[in-house]
Protein backbone atom coordinates (compact mmCIF):
# COMPACT_ATOMS: atom_id res chain seq x y z
CA UNK A 1 0.00 0.00 0.00
CA UNK A 2 1.31 3.40 -0.98
CA UNK A 3 1.88 5.73 1.95
CA UNK A 4 0.59 9.24 2.33
CA UNK A 5 3.23 11.97 2.34
CA UNK A 6 3.96 14.92 4.58
CA UNK A 7 5.93 17.54 2.68
CA UNK A 8 7.69 20.68 3.84
CA UNK A 9 8.16 23.53 1.40
CA UNK A 10 10.95 26.08 1.79
CA UNK A 11 10.29 29.41 0.10
CA UNK A 12 13.50 31.06 -1.02
CA UNK A 13 13.98 34.66 -2.12
CA UNK A 14 17.43 36.17 -2.65
CA UNK A 15 19.10 33.76 -0.23
CA UNK A 16 16.50 34.11 2.48
CA UNK A 17 13.63 31.91 3.56
CA UNK A 18 10.19 33.33 3.69
CA UNK A 19 6.75 32.98 5.09
CA UNK A 20 3.97 33.58 2.63
CA UNK A 21 0.47 34.80 3.29
CA UNK A 22 -1.81 35.07 0.30
CA UNK A 23 1.38 35.14 -1.78
CA UNK A 24 2.85 38.11 0.10
CA UNK A 25 6.29 37.22 1.38
CA UNK A 26 7.83 37.86 4.75
CA UNK A 27 11.54 37.21 5.12
CA UNK A 28 12.54 35.08 8.14
CA UNK A 29 16.23 34.23 7.67
CA UNK A 30 18.89 32.45 5.65
CA UNK A 31 19.52 28.70 5.67
CA UNK A 32 21.92 28.99 8.60
CA UNK A 33 19.28 30.89 10.52
CA UNK A 34 16.64 28.29 9.70
CA UNK A 35 18.99 25.52 10.78
CA UNK A 36 19.80 27.25 14.04
CA UNK A 37 16.30 28.33 14.89
CA UNK A 38 14.20 25.50 13.60
CA UNK A 39 16.24 22.40 14.36
CA UNK A 40 16.44 21.50 10.71
CA UNK A 41 17.53 17.94 11.54
CA UNK A 42 14.22 17.42 13.31
CA UNK A 43 12.33 18.77 10.28
CA UNK A 44 14.41 16.63 7.91
CA UNK A 45 13.65 13.47 9.88
CA UNK A 46 9.95 14.23 10.19
CA UNK A 47 8.94 14.66 6.57
CA UNK A 48 8.68 12.45 3.51
CA UNK A 49 9.73 15.02 1.00
CA UNK A 50 11.22 18.50 0.74
CA UNK A 51 10.27 21.14 -1.80
CA UNK A 52 12.46 24.20 -2.34
CA UNK A 53 10.96 27.04 -4.34
CA UNK A 54 12.60 30.23 -5.51
CA UNK A 55 9.69 32.62 -5.13
CA UNK A 56 11.60 35.74 -6.20
CA UNK A 57 10.11 37.84 -8.97
CA UNK A 58 11.02 36.57 -12.43
CA UNK A 59 13.75 39.16 -13.06
CA UNK A 60 15.36 38.42 -9.69
CA UNK A 61 15.26 34.63 -9.83
CA UNK A 62 18.66 33.00 -9.54
CA UNK A 63 18.94 29.37 -10.63
CA UNK A 64 22.53 29.05 -9.40
CA UNK A 65 21.59 30.22 -5.93
CA UNK A 66 18.67 27.79 -5.90
CA UNK A 67 20.94 24.95 -7.02
CA UNK A 68 23.41 25.84 -4.27
CA UNK A 69 20.65 25.63 -1.65
CA UNK A 70 19.50 22.27 -3.03
CA UNK A 71 23.07 21.01 -2.83
CA UNK A 72 23.49 22.06 0.78
CA UNK A 73 20.11 20.72 1.83
CA UNK A 74 20.82 17.43 0.09
CA UNK A 75 23.82 16.79 2.29
CA UNK A 76 21.55 16.29 5.25
CA UNK A 77 18.25 15.24 3.68
CA UNK A 78 17.79 11.61 2.67
CA UNK A 79 14.40 12.02 1.11
CA UNK A 80 13.17 13.25 -2.26
CA UNK A 81 13.84 16.92 -2.98
CA UNK A 82 11.85 18.85 -5.54
CA UNK A 83 13.05 22.27 -6.66
CA UNK A 84 11.61 25.00 -8.80
CA UNK A 85 11.03 28.64 -9.44
CA UNK A 86 12.74 30.34 -12.36
CA UNK A 87 13.33 27.27 -14.55
CA UNK A 88 13.31 28.68 -18.07
CA UNK A 89 15.61 26.32 -19.98
CA UNK A 90 16.95 22.79 -20.17
CA UNK A 91 20.23 24.13 -18.79
CA UNK A 92 18.41 25.38 -15.69
CA UNK A 93 16.85 21.97 -15.21
CA UNK A 94 20.22 20.29 -15.55
CA UNK A 95 21.71 22.54 -12.88
CA UNK A 96 19.02 21.57 -10.40
CA UNK A 97 19.25 17.85 -11.13
CA UNK A 98 23.04 18.02 -10.84
CA UNK A 99 22.66 19.76 -7.50
CA UNK A 100 20.66 16.77 -6.25
CA UNK A 101 17.07 17.63 -7.04
CA UNK A 102 14.90 14.62 -7.84
CA UNK A 103 12.06 16.56 -9.33
CA UNK A 104 11.43 19.92 -10.89
CA UNK A 105 8.51 22.10 -9.92
CA UNK A 106 7.17 24.07 -12.87
CA UNK A 107 4.45 26.67 -12.94
CA UNK A 108 4.63 29.57 -15.44
CA UNK A 109 6.29 27.50 -18.22
CA UNK A 110 3.11 25.42 -18.54
CA UNK A 111 1.25 28.56 -19.54
CA UNK A 112 4.00 30.55 -21.25
CA UNK A 113 6.40 28.00 -22.74
CA UNK A 114 4.78 24.55 -22.88
CA UNK A 115 7.41 23.45 -25.41
CA UNK A 116 10.03 23.66 -22.68
CA UNK A 117 7.91 21.49 -20.38
CA UNK A 118 7.34 18.93 -23.13
CA UNK A 119 11.06 18.75 -23.72
CA UNK A 120 11.75 18.34 -20.01
CA UNK A 121 9.17 15.56 -19.83
CA UNK A 122 10.75 13.87 -22.85
CA UNK A 123 14.25 14.19 -21.40
CA UNK A 124 13.69 13.37 -17.76
CA UNK A 125 10.37 11.55 -17.72
CA UNK A 126 7.03 12.78 -16.45
CA UNK A 127 7.75 11.37 -12.98
CA UNK A 128 10.48 14.02 -12.56
CA UNK A 129 8.11 16.90 -13.14
CA UNK A 130 5.68 18.46 -10.68
CA UNK A 131 3.11 20.87 -12.10
CA UNK A 132 2.44 23.68 -9.65
CA UNK A 133 -0.91 25.40 -10.08
CA UNK A 134 -1.90 28.47 -8.06
CA UNK A 135 -5.64 29.03 -7.99
CA UNK A 136 -7.91 31.67 -6.56
CA UNK A 137 -11.55 31.06 -5.68
CA UNK A 138 -13.74 33.69 -7.34
CA UNK A 139 -16.99 35.13 -6.01
CA UNK A 140 -18.94 33.18 -8.62
CA UNK A 141 -17.45 29.95 -7.29
CA UNK A 142 -15.06 29.40 -10.18
CA UNK A 143 -11.38 28.86 -9.51
CA UNK A 144 -9.10 31.10 -11.52
CA UNK A 145 -5.49 30.07 -12.19
CA UNK A 146 -2.55 32.48 -11.94
CA UNK A 147 1.10 32.15 -12.85
CA UNK A 148 4.24 34.21 -12.16
CA UNK A 149 3.86 33.90 -8.42
CA UNK A 150 0.18 34.74 -8.46
CA UNK A 151 0.60 37.99 -10.39
CA UNK A 152 -0.55 36.97 -13.87
CA UNK A 153 -4.04 35.74 -14.72
CA UNK A 154 -3.77 32.80 -17.11
CA UNK A 155 -7.42 33.16 -18.08
CA UNK A 156 -7.91 29.49 -17.22
CA UNK A 157 -10.14 27.83 -14.67
CA UNK A 158 -8.57 25.24 -12.40
CA UNK A 159 -10.28 22.45 -14.35
CA UNK A 160 -8.85 23.75 -17.63
CA UNK A 161 -5.39 24.20 -16.13
CA UNK A 162 -5.39 20.62 -14.85
CA UNK A 163 -6.33 19.36 -18.32
CA UNK A 164 -3.61 21.54 -19.83
CA UNK A 165 -0.76 20.46 -17.55
CA UNK A 166 -1.72 16.80 -17.88
CA UNK A 167 -1.79 17.12 -21.65
CA UNK A 168 1.61 18.86 -21.70
CA UNK A 169 2.91 16.27 -19.24
CA UNK A 170 3.44 15.98 -15.49
CA UNK A 171 4.03 13.39 -12.80
CA UNK A 172 2.22 15.19 -10.00
CA UNK A 173 0.06 18.20 -9.28
CA UNK A 174 1.00 20.68 -6.54
CA UNK A 175 -2.13 22.73 -5.99
CA UNK A 176 -1.98 25.91 -3.96
CA UNK A 177 -5.02 27.82 -2.82
CA UNK A 178 -3.99 31.48 -2.95
CA UNK A 179 -6.57 32.68 -0.47
CA UNK A 180 -5.77 29.91 2.03
CA UNK A 181 -2.00 30.35 1.65
CA UNK A 182 -0.40 31.17 5.00
CA UNK A 183 -3.69 31.58 6.83
CA UNK A 184 -3.60 28.36 8.82
CA UNK A 185 -7.34 27.99 8.22
CA UNK A 186 -7.02 24.55 6.62
CA UNK A 187 -6.89 23.34 3.04
CA UNK A 188 -9.52 24.10 0.41
CA UNK A 189 -10.85 20.55 0.45
CA UNK A 190 -13.68 21.17 -2.02
CA UNK A 191 -11.27 22.37 -4.69
CA UNK A 192 -8.80 19.60 -3.95
CA UNK A 193 -11.51 16.92 -4.22
CA UNK A 194 -12.68 18.33 -7.52
CA UNK A 195 -9.10 18.47 -8.79
CA UNK A 196 -8.35 14.94 -7.68
CA UNK A 197 -11.29 13.59 -9.66
CA UNK A 198 -9.84 15.18 -12.81
CA UNK A 199 -6.28 14.19 -12.09
CA UNK A 200 -4.71 10.99 -13.35
CA UNK A 201 -1.54 11.77 -11.38
CA UNK A 202 -0.98 12.20 -7.62
CA UNK A 203 -2.15 15.44 -6.01
CA UNK A 204 -0.24 17.42 -3.36
CA UNK A 205 -2.30 19.84 -1.24
CA UNK A 206 -0.81 23.24 -0.53
CA UNK A 207 -2.06 26.40 1.12
CA UNK A 208 -3.76 26.67 4.46
CA UNK A 209 -2.38 24.04 6.82
CA UNK A 210 -2.21 25.41 10.35
CA UNK A 211 -1.99 22.28 12.46
CA UNK A 212 -1.76 18.52 12.20
CA UNK A 213 -5.56 18.12 12.11
CA UNK A 214 -5.58 19.84 8.72
CA UNK A 215 -3.12 17.26 7.41
CA UNK A 216 -5.27 14.43 8.79
CA UNK A 217 -8.44 15.94 7.35
CA UNK A 218 -7.00 16.34 3.83
CA UNK A 219 -5.42 12.90 3.71
CA UNK A 220 -8.45 11.29 5.32
CA UNK A 221 -10.73 12.79 2.68
CA UNK A 222 -8.76 10.74 0.14
CA UNK A 223 -8.72 13.82 -2.07
CA UNK A 224 -4.96 14.05 -2.00
CA UNK A 225 -1.91 11.80 -1.81
CA UNK A 226 0.26 14.30 -0.01
CA UNK A 227 -0.02 17.38 2.18
CA UNK A 228 2.46 20.20 2.32
CA UNK A 229 3.10 23.21 4.47
CA UNK A 230 5.48 26.13 4.08
CA UNK A 231 4.65 27.54 7.46
CA UNK A 232 7.81 27.60 9.55
CA UNK A 233 6.13 29.32 12.46
CA UNK A 234 3.21 26.95 12.88
CA UNK A 235 5.53 23.98 12.89
CA UNK A 236 8.61 25.36 14.58
CA UNK A 237 11.05 23.31 16.65
CA UNK A 238 9.68 19.81 16.90
CA UNK A 239 6.35 20.90 15.42
CA UNK A 240 6.58 18.70 12.36
CA UNK A 241 7.82 15.70 14.35
CA UNK A 242 4.90 16.11 16.75
CA UNK A 243 2.47 16.56 13.85
CA UNK A 244 3.77 13.39 12.24
CA UNK A 245 3.33 11.43 15.47
CA UNK A 246 -0.20 12.78 15.89
CA UNK A 247 -1.02 11.80 12.32
CA UNK A 248 0.26 8.27 12.93
CA UNK A 249 -1.82 8.06 16.11
CA UNK A 250 -4.86 9.14 14.11
CA UNK A 251 -4.31 6.26 11.76
CA UNK A 252 -2.83 8.13 8.79
CA UNK A 253 -0.76 5.71 6.74
CA UNK A 254 2.65 7.39 6.90
CA UNK A 255 6.07 5.90 6.37
CA UNK A 256 8.04 4.53 9.31
CA UNK A 257 11.79 4.29 9.25
CA UNK A 258 14.54 3.00 11.49
CA UNK A 259 16.29 5.74 13.48
CA UNK A 260 19.47 7.24 12.04
CA UNK B 1 35.95 2.57 -2.26
CA UNK B 2 32.53 2.64 -3.89
CA UNK B 3 32.36 3.80 -7.50
CA UNK B 4 29.18 5.59 -8.54
CA UNK B 5 28.85 5.23 -12.30
CA UNK B 6 28.22 8.50 -14.11
CA UNK B 7 26.75 7.95 -17.54
CA UNK B 8 24.75 11.14 -17.74
CA UNK B 9 21.55 9.80 -16.23
CA UNK B 10 20.43 10.44 -12.72
CA UNK B 11 20.95 11.76 -9.33
CA UNK B 12 24.52 10.98 -8.40
CA UNK B 13 24.94 13.62 -5.75
CA UNK B 14 22.21 12.22 -3.50
CA UNK B 15 23.88 8.82 -3.44
CA UNK B 16 27.24 10.44 -2.78
CA UNK B 17 25.74 12.46 0.10
CA UNK B 18 24.19 9.36 1.65
CA UNK B 19 27.47 7.40 1.46
CA UNK B 20 29.38 10.34 2.94
CA UNK B 21 26.87 10.54 5.74
CA UNK B 22 27.41 6.82 6.41
CA UNK B 23 31.18 7.26 6.33
CA UNK B 24 31.91 5.27 3.15
CA UNK B 25 34.46 6.58 0.68
CA UNK B 26 33.06 6.95 -2.81
CA UNK B 27 33.85 8.48 -6.14
CA UNK B 28 31.66 9.56 -9.05
CA UNK B 29 33.27 8.10 -12.16
CA UNK B 30 32.72 8.34 -15.91
CA UNK B 31 36.01 6.84 -17.16
CA UNK B 32 35.57 3.27 -18.42
CA UNK B 33 39.03 2.11 -17.28
CA UNK B 34 38.35 3.27 -13.72
CA UNK B 35 34.91 1.66 -13.71
CA UNK B 36 36.42 -1.59 -14.99
CA UNK B 37 38.95 -1.54 -12.14
CA UNK B 38 36.46 -0.64 -9.37
CA UNK B 39 35.94 -2.55 -6.11
CA UNK B 40 32.25 -1.93 -5.66
CA UNK B 41 29.79 -0.29 -8.03
CA UNK B 42 26.60 1.65 -7.76
CA UNK B 43 24.66 2.06 -10.98
CA UNK B 44 22.17 4.87 -10.50
CA UNK B 45 19.73 6.14 -13.07
CA UNK B 46 16.74 8.32 -13.76
CA UNK B 47 15.23 8.64 -17.21
CA UNK B 48 14.48 6.38 -20.12
CA UNK B 49 15.78 2.82 -20.51
CA UNK B 50 16.73 3.11 -24.18
CA UNK B 51 18.55 6.40 -23.68
CA UNK B 52 20.44 5.01 -20.70
CA UNK B 53 21.61 1.97 -22.64
CA UNK B 54 22.58 4.16 -25.59
CA UNK B 55 24.68 6.29 -23.23
CA UNK B 56 26.34 3.25 -21.64
CA UNK B 57 27.19 1.85 -25.07
CA UNK B 58 28.49 5.05 -26.63
CA UNK B 59 30.70 5.90 -23.64
CA UNK B 60 32.28 2.46 -23.43
CA UNK B 61 30.89 2.06 -19.92
CA UNK B 62 28.83 -1.00 -20.82
CA UNK B 63 31.99 -2.95 -21.65
CA UNK B 64 33.68 -1.62 -18.52
CA UNK B 65 30.76 -2.71 -16.36
CA UNK B 66 30.69 -6.08 -18.06
CA UNK B 67 34.38 -6.53 -17.30
CA UNK B 68 34.01 -5.55 -13.65
CA UNK B 69 30.73 -7.27 -12.78
CA UNK B 70 30.83 -10.41 -14.91
CA UNK B 71 34.58 -10.71 -15.41
CA UNK B 72 35.82 -9.82 -11.93
CA UNK B 73 32.70 -10.46 -9.85
CA UNK B 74 32.60 -6.92 -8.45
CA UNK B 75 29.45 -6.30 -6.36
CA UNK B 76 27.03 -3.92 -8.06
CA UNK B 77 23.90 -2.19 -6.79
CA UNK B 78 21.52 -0.91 -9.45
CA UNK B 79 19.14 1.77 -8.24
CA UNK B 80 15.79 2.58 -9.91
CA UNK B 81 16.54 2.76 -13.65
CA UNK B 82 19.93 1.27 -12.77
CA UNK B 83 18.09 -1.78 -11.44
CA UNK B 84 15.94 -2.01 -14.55
CA UNK B 85 19.06 -1.95 -16.76
CA UNK B 86 20.12 -5.25 -15.16
CA UNK B 87 17.33 -6.88 -17.18
CA UNK B 88 17.76 -8.50 -20.57
CA UNK B 89 15.51 -5.98 -22.24
CA UNK B 90 13.38 -2.92 -21.78
CA UNK B 91 10.35 -1.64 -23.61
CA UNK B 92 10.58 2.10 -22.84
CA UNK B 93 10.84 4.15 -26.09
CA UNK B 94 10.92 0.96 -28.17
CA UNK B 95 12.47 -2.39 -27.44
CA UNK B 96 16.11 -2.20 -26.36
CA UNK B 97 18.63 -4.59 -24.89
CA UNK B 98 19.65 -4.19 -21.27
CA UNK B 99 22.80 -5.34 -19.48
CA UNK B 100 21.28 -8.82 -19.29
CA UNK B 101 22.68 -9.75 -15.89
CA UNK B 102 19.28 -10.83 -14.60
CA UNK B 103 16.97 -12.54 -17.12
CA UNK B 104 13.69 -10.74 -17.50
CA UNK B 105 12.22 -7.62 -18.99
CA UNK B 106 11.09 -4.16 -18.00
CA UNK B 107 7.53 -3.22 -18.89
CA UNK B 108 5.23 -0.28 -18.29
CA UNK B 109 2.55 -0.49 -15.61
CA UNK B 110 -0.74 -1.21 -17.32
CA UNK B 111 -3.25 1.61 -16.89
CA UNK B 112 -5.98 0.74 -14.42
CA UNK B 113 -8.60 2.66 -12.54
CA UNK B 114 -7.39 1.65 -9.09
CA UNK B 115 -3.90 3.12 -9.32
CA UNK B 116 -2.05 6.12 -10.66
CA UNK B 117 1.06 6.02 -12.81
CA UNK B 118 3.86 6.72 -12.00
CA UNK B 119 4.03 4.70 -8.81
CA UNK B 120 5.36 7.47 -6.63
CA UNK B 121 5.95 7.68 -2.91
CA UNK B 122 6.88 5.48 0.01
CA UNK B 123 5.64 1.92 -0.23
CA UNK B 124 6.19 -1.11 1.97
CA UNK B 125 8.64 -3.73 0.78
CA UNK B 126 8.22 -7.26 2.09
CA UNK B 127 11.43 -9.16 2.03
CA UNK B 128 11.66 -12.64 0.58
CA UNK B 129 13.42 -15.52 2.31
CA UNK B 130 16.24 -15.36 -0.23
CA UNK B 131 16.98 -11.70 0.48
CA UNK B 132 20.31 -12.49 2.15
CA UNK B 133 22.14 -9.50 3.61
CA UNK B 134 20.24 -6.90 1.62
CA UNK B 135 17.69 -6.07 4.32
CA UNK B 136 19.83 -6.78 7.40
CA UNK B 137 18.93 -4.59 10.34
CA UNK B 138 15.49 -3.76 8.92
CA UNK B 139 12.04 -5.09 9.79
CA UNK B 140 10.55 -7.79 7.50
CA UNK B 141 8.37 -5.12 5.99
CA UNK B 142 10.10 -1.75 5.52
CA UNK B 143 9.10 1.39 3.64
CA UNK B 144 11.12 2.76 0.74
CA UNK B 145 10.67 5.61 -1.73
CA UNK B 146 9.63 4.72 -5.28
CA UNK B 147 9.27 6.78 -8.46
CA UNK B 148 8.72 4.75 -11.61
CA UNK B 149 6.34 4.01 -14.45
CA UNK B 150 8.10 0.85 -15.62
CA UNK B 151 8.83 -2.23 -13.57
CA UNK B 152 11.06 -5.27 -13.71
CA UNK B 153 9.51 -8.66 -14.46
CA UNK B 154 12.25 -11.27 -13.91
CA UNK B 155 12.11 -14.63 -15.65
CA UNK B 156 12.94 -16.60 -12.49
CA UNK B 157 11.10 -15.76 -9.25
CA UNK B 158 14.06 -16.78 -7.09
CA UNK B 159 15.98 -13.58 -7.94
CA UNK B 160 13.27 -11.49 -6.24
CA UNK B 161 14.41 -10.38 -2.77
CA UNK B 162 11.67 -7.86 -2.05
CA UNK B 163 8.18 -7.10 -3.27
CA UNK B 164 5.64 -4.34 -2.77
CA UNK B 165 1.92 -4.05 -3.50
CA UNK B 166 0.71 -1.58 -6.07
CA UNK B 167 -2.57 -3.03 -7.26
CA UNK B 168 -0.52 -6.15 -7.93
CA UNK B 169 2.73 -7.51 -6.49
CA UNK B 170 5.58 -5.41 -7.88
CA UNK B 171 9.22 -6.50 -7.85
CA UNK B 172 11.03 -4.06 -5.56
CA UNK B 173 14.42 -5.73 -5.16
CA UNK B 174 16.41 -8.42 -6.95
CA UNK B 175 19.70 -10.21 -6.37
CA UNK B 176 21.69 -12.62 -8.45
CA UNK B 177 25.08 -13.39 -6.95
CA UNK B 178 27.14 -10.18 -6.92
CA UNK B 179 24.35 -8.26 -8.68
CA UNK B 180 21.86 -6.37 -6.51
CA UNK B 181 19.09 -4.15 -7.75
CA UNK B 182 16.46 -2.05 -6.02
CA UNK B 183 13.57 -0.36 -7.80
CA UNK B 184 13.26 2.18 -4.97
CA UNK B 185 15.70 4.93 -4.01
CA UNK B 186 17.60 3.94 -0.84
CA UNK B 187 19.32 7.35 -0.83
CA UNK B 188 15.85 8.91 -0.57
CA UNK B 189 14.31 6.52 1.95
CA UNK B 190 15.41 8.07 5.24
CA UNK B 191 16.80 5.59 7.83
CA UNK B 192 15.63 2.48 5.96
CA UNK B 193 17.50 3.37 2.80
CA UNK B 194 20.63 4.36 4.70
CA UNK B 195 20.60 0.93 6.36
CA UNK B 196 20.31 -0.83 2.99
CA UNK B 197 23.22 1.20 1.60
CA UNK B 198 25.22 0.30 4.71
CA UNK B 199 24.42 -3.37 4.02
CA UNK B 200 25.71 -3.06 0.46
CA UNK B 201 28.76 -0.91 1.11
CA UNK B 202 29.79 -2.63 4.31
CA UNK B 203 29.67 -6.23 3.09
CA UNK B 204 33.28 -6.95 2.14
CA UNK B 205 32.77 -10.27 0.37
CA UNK B 206 29.90 -9.04 -1.72
CA UNK B 207 26.20 -9.56 -1.43
CA UNK B 208 24.50 -12.92 -0.86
Amino acid sequence: MLKSRLIFTLLLDAGYYNLSRNFRLQRVGDLKWVQENYDFDSIARSIDELIVLDVAKAEASDIDALAAQVRRLGEQCFMPIAAGGGIRSIAHAQKLFQAGADKLVLNSPYFEDPRLVRELVRTYGAQSIVASIDFHLQEDGTRRVYCRGGTRDTGLKLEQAIDLVQEVGTGELYLTSMERDGTGDGYDLASLSMASRLASVPVIASGGAGNYAHFVEALGSRAVNAVSTANLFNFMGDGLRDARNEMLRDGVSLTLWVPF
Amino acid sequence: MVTIVNYGMGNLRSIESALHYLGFACVIEDRPDRVAASEKLILPGVGSFSRAMANLRSTGLQNALEHAVRGRGVPVLGICLGMQLLAARGTEDGLSEGLGWIPGEVVRFTARNDRKIPHIGFNTVSRKVQSGAMFSGLPDAADFYFVHSYHFVPLAPDVVTGECEYGEPVVAAVANGNVWGVQFHPEKSQGNGLQLLRNFCGSAAGPC
